[in-house]
């Protein structure tokens, strides 16, 4: 069966480099999947999930925004920060998350938008970081 | 004339430095292995990102209008963002960098502008802090801990003043490496960005855009700015760590010398005790024959 070549690559390494059946991720517009034979597409990424599936097993990634692009059955995701479901340290994402929700509540001389962002991902990875150990 | 242990002393303390001086040569040469590792990661990013943004101006060509293009009609307040070393015993990197920024900021003078400093390094910060000139953000004892959330967070203010109208364009001064043995302190316009011509043939394949091809460049310009400034520190790092290199070498190459100019001193002042003393045995045995 045909198959995505998907990389992921982030300013400081390389990811994610496999052969994958599927992915998903999420775009501005929404939740998009992937398949082999996919047409060319080039996407804005958002703060979220992605996963993708591989001899059936799936693997989770927390990704914070970036760009997406597909051709001939290749995928790259750039993104400025990206991590495995299991690479997350879970109590530290907790604690950003309320770092961010404290920040948020303040309202006072914070950067909302920022802050917003920041507990955006903190969240995201959180919830990667449960299913990837419940996968 | 110096005594045979003066010399003696002599010699061993130049040893001591040398011994000084090859060691640093030797973290050098690995500090500079390493960041350019950390270039060679960043550049399969950096390539990918400047390779989409090709294919996007080609597509949906960015109008003079936008914000970041803009080139403003009344310069007043120039931004120049100095990228430096935190420590010296790197020859002339230090201070040929400041020249640089130095004679620029003259010419922005005697037209009447005005210039304003970002500077990263503790070099640079020292000379400039003495100097008349309006220091806005300075980042010190960070050199070689950069990574790319800090750069990012740096080009970020840069960019916000900008757009807020606080300064109206923008340039960075680094050193870029052309080899081990030459360092070019370089100036770069870093807003407003230039915008790159579309390379030329390969009319791209049908894509499908989402959002539309203009919405994404927008998206992708700004963060492109994180980018270069990104990699204008690492390459920085890699002048000064080849700097460094080439600065120890010589002064272990330096020392070498001094210690044979030493040794043949001390040679040549230790013959001419042990003649003076035979002169002495041999004047003393004549003196008494001659009895």
């Amino acid at each position: 069966m045909a198959k995505i070549l998907l990389e992921v690559i982030t300013p400081d390494r390389l990811l994610v480099r496999e052969e994958v059946d599927m992915v998903v991720a999420v775009a501005t517009e929404g939740e998009f999947g992937v398949l082999p034979g996919h047409a060319a597409l080039l996407t804005l990424l958002e703060i979220g999930e992605a996963r993708y599936k591989k001899d059936g097993h799936i693997e989770y990634m927390a990704i914070a925004g970036g760009i997406a692009e597909v051709f001939k059955d290749r995928m790259t995701i750039l993104t400025e920060a990206a991590e495995l479901g299991r690479e997350i340290d879970i109590d530290r994402a907790k604690k950003a998350a309320e770092r961010a929700l404290e920040r948020l509540r303040k309202k006072e001389g914070v950067d909302i938008a920022r802050a917003d962002a920041a507990l955006r991902r903190a969240v995201t990875r959180i919830k990667v970081a449960e299913k990837a150990k419940g996968a | 004339m110096a005594t045979l242990r003066d010399i003696k002393r002599k010699i061993g303390a130049v040893k001591k430095t040398q011994s000084i001086t090859r060691a640093m040569n030797m973290v050098a040469a690995a500090k500079l292995r390493s960041t350019q590792v950390k270039m060679e990661k960043f550049k399969s990013y950096s390539e990918k990102y400047k390779e989409i943004i090709n294919r996007l101006t080609q597509l949906a060509p960015i109008e003079e209008e936008y914000p970041l293009l803009q080139v403003r009609e009344e310069i007043k307040k120039v931004h120049l963002v100095v990228i430096g070393a935190d420590r010296g015993l790197c020859g002339a990197f230090n201070s040929n960098l400041i020249t640089r920024v130095e004679r620029f900021i003259t010419d922005l003078k005697s037209r009447g502008q005005e210039a304003i400093l970002t500077i990263i390094g503790r070099k640079p910060r020292d000379y400039f802090r003495r100097r008349d000139v309006n220091i806005k953000a300075q980042y010190v004892g960070v050199v070689g801990k950069i990574d790319y959330i800090m750069a990012r967070r740096i080009a970020t203010d840069v960019l916000s003043s900008f757009i807020s109208g606080e300064t109206d364009e923008v340039y960075v001064f680094f050193t870029k490496f052309v080899s081990m043995v030459r360092q070019e302190p370089t100036v770069e316009r870093f807003l407003p960005i230039k915008p790159e011509v579309p390379a030329e043939g390969e009319v791209s394949i049908e894509y499908i855009y989402e959002p539309a091809p203009k919405i994404i460049l927008e998206e992708l310009l700004p963060k492109s700015l994180n980018i270069t400034l990104y990699s204008h520190i690492l390459e920085s790092e890699v002048a000064e760590h080849a700097a460094r290199m080439r600065a120890m070498e010589n002064a272990t190459n330096n020392c070498k010398e001094m210690i044979n100019t030493l040794t043949l001193l001390f040679n040549k002042t230790r013959q001419a005790a042990i003649t003076k003393e035979l002169m002495d045995i041999v004047g003393g045995a004549e003196a008494l024959r001659a009895k």
